[in-house]
């Protein structure tokens, strides 16, 4: 079977990839789901270690991540949706209020 | 059994330097999508089929629908390159690279190929379900609570006036 290692080595790759375009995309959206994809890396190493102990905790918290990442969703998406009301814009240039 | 964890892997990191690469949302989530189904692949093959059929119904299905619905809907166009933000591109990348080494390094050498791996408890829905209603029932309930507040928290922030 696959040594725990390399299921770690694939979560860790995904994870760097999210973190890739979190700093290189200017779009929010695309950041949004930058963001998705890091949960997903953490989720894959959890299940991951939970194989290689031989535990079923490991799955139920990535059960968990899964609804937080849900609920997550929504109130980004929400969020974008208002943002996009106010501002006519995706790009998070110009969403810098708080710096000025 | 092996092999096909190595070819969901090549896929799931292709797509997702789909994710990063593309300019035009839409072709970014549709990567997405790609790379969760890839993912569901690798939780069945680690004996957690309950979560790899979680994550196509909830993930691939349901929050990504809400991602695609939501770029349609505000009809995100490719995206303009911007010259701010000039530390992040060229200090980002090697920071990324150095932080990746490290990691795998830290893995390899830690963690050696060759460990024993014990025998995979039963993980059908049935054990899972035994499991989150014996052990993590507050956590459970507690979850029902978030989802609440988020619904609400959505329909507040998405209305025309707060």
């Amino acid at each position: 079977m696959v040594p725990l290692s390399h299921v770690l080595a694939l979560s860790m790759i995904l994870f760097v990839l999210g973190i890739a375009g979190f700093i290189f995309r200017r779009n929010v959206i695309t950041i949004f789901m930058c963001i998705e994809l890091m949960l997903n890396a953490v989720n894959l190493a959890f299940i991951g270690f939970a194989r290689q102990l031989g535990q079923l905790d490991g799955q139920l918290y990535v059960f968990f991540v899964i609804v937080v990442a849900a609920a997550e969703a929504a109130v980004g998406l929400a969020i974008i949706i208002a943002l996009y009301r106010n501002r006519e814009s995706l790009s998070i240039d110009d969403l810098d209020s708080m710096r000025n | 059994m092996a092999i096909l964890f190595y070819i969901f892997a090549a896929v799931a990191i292709i797509a997702a330097l789909n994710v990063v690469l593309q300019r035009t949302p839409v072709y970014s989530a549709l990567s997405l999508i790609v790379v969760l189904c890839a993912i569901a692949v690798e939780y069945l093959l680690l004996n957690a089929e309950f979560i790899a059929v979680i994550q196509v119904i909830v993930y691939a299905g349901a929050i990504m629908v809400l991602f695609v619905l939501v770029i349609m809907l505000l009809n995100a166009r490719r995206e303009v390159p911007s010259s701010r933000s000039r530390v992040a591109r060229w200090l980002g990348l090697p920071l990324l690279a150095a932080f990746l080494a490290e990691m795998l390094f830290a893995v390899w050498r830690y963690l050696p190929a060759n460990m024993a791996l014990p025998e995979a408890p039963a993980s059908g829905p049935a054990a899972v379900g035994g499991l989150l209603f014996r052990n993590y029932v507050l956590p459970f309930e507690l979850t029902s609570i978030l989802i609440l507040v988020a619904v609400l928290g959505a329909v507040v922030l998405a209305k025309k006036q707060l």
